[in-house]
């Protein structure tokens, strides 16, 4: 490198002038990609309780459960799933979908158990 | 101190400056090393015996977590190996998605390592300017896949999301961006006194010894050894785009660098070519839930080195055997030779220069008996010693449903 002192000065005005690379995380919240793998999301009128997606899901964090004449409920442990996607490609009648949805961070695990049921009631917290 | 008089220290498992258990006994005279013994094995998941007990979509994302930093070059590994004996054909332009993840991978992984270099000889500004720029190639790698860590990518078959034109266009863009931070970092390895005076020198393995120790990637390159999968046994797109293998003649961890910064400005060539020469057509075949029987061993370039996985099918959904050899546990033997008669001071660089990933390398089984020390267990003595358990605690008997298995092993 060139030995001049004085290229740090310049280096100091351009940083001064430069936004930060750095965002304000709670207050600022980061755009997600499109293709974003998050929190899932279950449509109990679209499925046909095939249990593809509890085959493949890697570590069995994903449940259907026949709740009536051709009515199913799913529950997803979000403490378990790893968020790969892979239910979301293995359903063929698209029942299943991922959303951006990140902030899932709960102080009791068992708020992490997601149920998706016919009347679409979820469990009170997230 | 006397002169005869020879220290010992262990360092880690747990230690400040080690960022995963491995534990390193060092015996010292002064501050000159005499010898170091390395053990593994603190780190051990299980990870090829959990693979054996899911299916083979479940498996790509176990191994998928083997490592963080390498995660879509042990999927591909694994799924090329998977591939090969379910004798897929991979749509050309699946091929094409994976060379350009691989590569903007290396990018990620090359820039960690050179803020991880320079943070270990105290050079933390550098450690800043690289893992802000490595944020560019994170995001990038978030917006095509859709994670920055555990891309999920690859399918057996082909690859499970598409890149699109405008994609693209911002992959290109951040390469180009890329590019003129890396030309400074040259410029700053190849004539920055500190990095120069602090790296040459260090960590000498020569050419001789790369080949005795079996070296792989960088740390082989930076000692001339041209040893590159991606050149010797082409997989993916490697084969139809031109690049080069950067080697390096300084045999130390200067060379290293020099290596690394190198290939990063390969990778920003392999890139753009993918992204000029990609073919259009599907992404992906379907691929059978149940892959016949077979075997088969395949090889990556990882960012680090040679990454090999062997798969056993048997005819079902899930494998028989699966073995992951990870480029660290090839070079952790050289390491023991470069260390040998240097200085203390320069140990953690001399660790940092092979880019060590513990947790990919573990795969030891070892018991400690308070009398008699530490041994090695064998796989019958683990198999007999998990019937016994079994029949002690819980009062089943495996030893009938085993004993085929137990023939064949007793022979």
């Amino acid at each position: 490198m060139k030995k001049n002192p004085g290229m740090m000065f310049w280096e100091v005005l351009k940083s001064f002038f430069k936004k930060p690379a750095t965002i304000k995380y709670p207050a600022e919240k980061f755009d997600m990609p499109d293709k974003y793998r998050g929190k899932l999301k279950f449509y109990p009128e679209k499925c046909i309780g095939c249990k593809m997606c509890m085959r493949d899901c890697p570590t069995g964090a994903i449940t259907i459960n026949k709740i009536g004449e051709k009515e199913f409920e799913a529950e997803i442990d979000l403490g378990k799933c790893i968020y790969c996607g892979q239910c979301v490609d293995s359903c063929i009648k698209k029942a299943l979908e991922i959303t951006q949805d990140v902030e899932l961070a709960q102080f009791d695990r068992n708020k992490l158990k997601v149920t998706f049921s016919a009347q679409n009631k979820e469990s009170p917290e997230k | 101190m006397h002169d005869s008089h020879k220290f010992k220290i262990p360092i880690g498992p747990q230690h400040p400056a080690l960022k995963e258990p491995e534990s390193f006994s060092v015996a010292l005279k002064g501050e000159k090393i005499l010898g170091v013994d390395i053990r593994l094995g603190y780190n051990h998941r299980g990870i090829e015996k959990a693979c054996e007990e899911r299916t083979y979509i479940q498996d790509m994302y176990l191994i998928e977590r083997i490592c963080g930093i390498c995660s879509h070059a042990h999927s591909t590994a694994f799924i090329q190996a998977v591939e090969e004996i379910a004798s897929l054909e991979v749509p050309k332009r699946a091929l094409y998605v994976r060379t350009i993840i691989a590569e903007l991978e290396r990018i990620h992984s090359h820039l960690l390592w050179l803020g991880v270099a320079g943070h270990e000889i105290g050079f933390d500004t550098l450690l800043m300017y690289t893992w802000r720029d490595r944020e560019i190639v994170m995001d990038i790698l978030a917006s095509i896949t859709g994670n920055r860590v555990n891309y999920g990518i690859n399918t057996i078959g082909g690859v499970r999301r598409d890149i699109s034109s405008d994609q693209m266009k911002k992959v290109l863009k951040a390469v180009d961006l890329l590019e003129e931070r890396t030309k400074y970092y040259i410029e700053l390895g190849l004539e920055e006194t500190t990095i120069i005076k602090r790296l040459s020198g260090v960590g000498v393995l020569s050419y001789e010894d790369t080949l005795k120790l079996d070296a792989v990637g960088p740390t082989a390159r930076a000692s001339g050894v041209a040893r590159d999968v991606r050149k010797d046994d082409p997989y993916a797109a490697y084969g139809e785009i031109p690049f080069e293998v950067i080697t390096d003649n300084h045999s130390d961890v200067y060379g290293r660098t020099i290596v690394r910064l190198k290939e990063l400005m390969e990778s920003f060539k392999l890139v753009r070519d993918c992204a000029k020469n990609i073919p259009d057509g599907p992404i992906a075949v379907k691929a059978p839930r149940k892959i016949p029987a077979g075997e088969a061993i395949s090889r990556y370039e990882a960012p680090r080195g040679e990454d090999v996985h062997y798969v056993k099918a048997n005819g079902t959904e899930k494998p028989e055997r699966v073995k992951v050899r990870a480029p660290t546990l090839a070079n952790v033997q050289a390491v023991k030779h470069m260390l040998k008669d240097r200085f203390l001071a320069d140990m953690p660089i001399v660790i940092a220069a092979i880019d060590p990933c513990f947790s990919c390398t573990d795969r030891l089984v070892s018991i400690e008996y308070s009398n008699r020390g530490r041994e090695v267990i064998s796989w019958k003595d683990l198999h007999n010693y998990s019937i016994n358990w079994h029949r002690e605690h819980n009062g089943i008997d495996f030893t009938g449903l085993n004993k085929k298995y137990l023939d064949r092993i007793n022979k």
